[in-house]
């Protein structure tokens, strides 16, 4: 008679083959059920954690003016073309505002030119999009933390919220079912206060062009391209964004990909 | 041993009744399967550590290979680098033209470019044809999602991690590495040798066969390179840690360098499991396949001196 360790060494020889032989002929439904998609939140949040953890404060790299992309690749939304929207192109955005409230002691609504009189941060940077492609420009913008201050953040503060004027009808051929929605993304406060993270109105030293987010987009290095939001409206800040939309905290969230775009 | 004994294992000539021997097989392949080697026959191969851990990281290799081919093809286009868009020439794409013909499929290597349509480039997937890198029978899910396959990769990327970080420094540890697969001033010499062996389809017999052949020690070294460069250039990618870890841009050749880098380790890792896999079969599929289960492994004999 075979002992009883064999025995059970063999259950587990067989057990684990059978389990890796039903993982890869199901990969496909399991990828659809909600078992699998509750397993990836728990490794984005060990992968955050653990950048987060070895990162710090620390800056992605900067470039030389010599390095910036000749081409730099529009994505997501090329142009808004709501009336509201071409009606702000028309008066060169004199009339576009950047309002922030929510948990602030100070709501502050802002035009172009009160953002351009602020503080400014120019930084070279590379903008890695998801999909794999990579090209460096050159923002100019407000950081996002003398915003913050001056708006005076409640002690609950948690999210910034940014929405954005751009109605997105997603591309099928990038990912499944995608149904149209307004654009919006989700940064946390320390993301926020990172010194590279800037509300941009000026790329490559020129105003922003309309396909590249005019007049105003968020800049949040170290994160992957739709997490740096185009067209920004309002910045609202939030103890949670699962109120919000589909309630993933962006428009791309709401579709499957990962809130922490590190990687 | 009892009444209930090992199933005779040498298939004897005198046994003339096929439906029995047909009946038998099933047990026969259980005993050779799971049936302790003794001694006498065999020896203890691989520790559990070992076993465990080679298994589970086919799984990684299996689910990181097929998603990645999916995320691949959100962008199949592969250039040198730090950056690289559509507007600049890739060195490896894939993709779909319309021909007067109607859709074709092709794969691009420099200046090369090949008609693919069907499998690379254009092919069927949710029954009808679409443009699409690589076809749906190798990707993980065989539907096109981004999304889903980066959550498959990344969950089988910290498995990976920390499966690859056991192997080491159980192998570091136990001298497994140092002993078993590092190769030996002897080995290197007795590579043209080694070749000439693989060339013939020859595989070692009784002592020799208690040890590693020089190629195959260099093979599972190369591997363990591989597996870290797929870490590293993988990581690279990452914008993350790309803020950590800047210094791997530049080891790397830029970003998008390591991006390429990825993929062909990727690729080299796939050639090497194709020779693994085919080596196991030309050495006794059985055999080897029980010693990774159990650990115990049979030494072949050279039963060519037998007929002399």
């Amino acid at each position: 008679m075979a002992k009883v360790k064999d025995i059970t060494r063999r259950v587990a020889i067989l057990g684990g083959l059978g389990g890796a032989g039903y993982l890869i002929a199901k990969a496909d439904s399991l990828t659809m059920g909600s078992g699998f998609q509750n397993v990836a939140r728990v490794v984005e949040d060990w992968t955050m954690s653990a950048q987060r953890g070895l990162m710090g404060d620390r800056l992605a790299r900067e470039y030389r003016a010599s390095d910036i992309s000749p081409f730099f690749k529009p994505n997501g939304t090329y142009d808004p073309g709501t009336d509201e929207y071409n009606g702000h192109v028309a008066q060169n955005f004199a009339n576009w505002r950047l309002r922030i409230f929510g948990l602030v002691d100070k709501p502050l609504s802002l035009s172009l030119a009160e953002l351009r009189r602020l503080p400014r941060r120019t930084q070279i940077t590379r903008h890695d999009c998801v999909e794999g492609w990579s090209a460096i420009g050159m923002w100019t913008g407000v950081p996002m933390s003398l915003l913050l201050q001056a708006a005076s953040l409640k002690i609950n503060a948690r999210y910034a919220v940014l929405r954005c004027a751009d109605n997105l009808t997603g591309e099928p051929a990038k990912g499944g079912e995608q149904s149209p929605g307004q654009y919006y993304e989700s940064i946390d406060l320390r993301d926020a206060f990172h010194p590279q993270t800037i509300m941009a109105y000026a790329m490559n030293g020129k105003p922003l062009d309309v396909a590249h987010g005019a007049p105003l987009r968020l800049r949040v290095e170290r994160q992957l391209g739709y997490k740096q939001a185009k067209y920004v409206e309002s910045i609202e800040i939030t103890d949670s964004f699962s109120g919000i939309a589909g309630g993933r905290g962006g428009y791309w969230e709401d579709r499957g990909y990962e809130w922490y775009a590190g990687i | 041993m009892t009444e209930r004994g090992p199933v005779a294992i040498d298939s004897r000539p005198e046994n003339e009744n096929w439906l029995a021997r047909l009946r038998a097989w099933p047990r026969r392949l259980w005993h050779e399967a799971f049936g302790r080697v003794s001694e006498k026959e065999g020896f203890y191969r691989h520790g559990a550590l070992v076993r465990l851990t080679h298994w589970i990281n086919a799984l990684c290799i299996i689910f990181l290979l097929g998603s990645g081919l999916n995320i691949f093809n959100a962008h199949p286009r592969l250039y040198w680098g730090m950056t690289g868009t559509d507007a600049d020439q890739p060195f490896f794409s894939l993709g779909a033209v319309d021909t007067p013909a109607g859709p074709m499929g092709f794969t691009q290597i420099g200046a090369w470019q090949f008609d693919t349509t069907g499998v690379l480039g254009w092919s069927m997937a949710d029954g009808q044809f679409q443009p699409r890198g690589w076809p749906s029978w190798m990707t993980i899910p065989g539907f096109q999602s981004l999304a889903d396959a980066r959550h498959w990769h990344f969950l089988f990327a910290w498995i990976l991690l920390f499966n690859g970080l056991a192997y080491l420094l159980y192998s570091l540890w136990s001298r497994h590495l140092q002993k078993d697969i590092w190769p030996s001033g002897a080995d290197i010499k007795a590579i043209p040798r080694s070749i000439l062996d693989h060339i013939k389809l020859k595989h070692p017999t009784g002592d020799a066969a208690r040890r590693y052949n020089v190629l195959q020690k260099l093979a599972y070294l190369g591997v363990i390179f591989l597996i870290v460069a797929m870490v590293l250039t993988g990581l690279t990618m990452s914008p993350g840690f790309n803020a950590i870890f800047p210094w791997l841009l530049d080891l790397f050749g830029g970003r998008q360098s390591a991006r390429s880098l990825h993929f062909i380790s990727a690729a080299l890792i796939l050639l090497f499991v194709i020779v693994h896999l085919v080596e196991v079969v030309l050495a006794g599929p059985i055999n080897e396949i029980r010693s990774m289960l159990n650990g115990w492994y049979r030494i072949p004999q050279d039963h060519s001196k037998d007929r002399e």
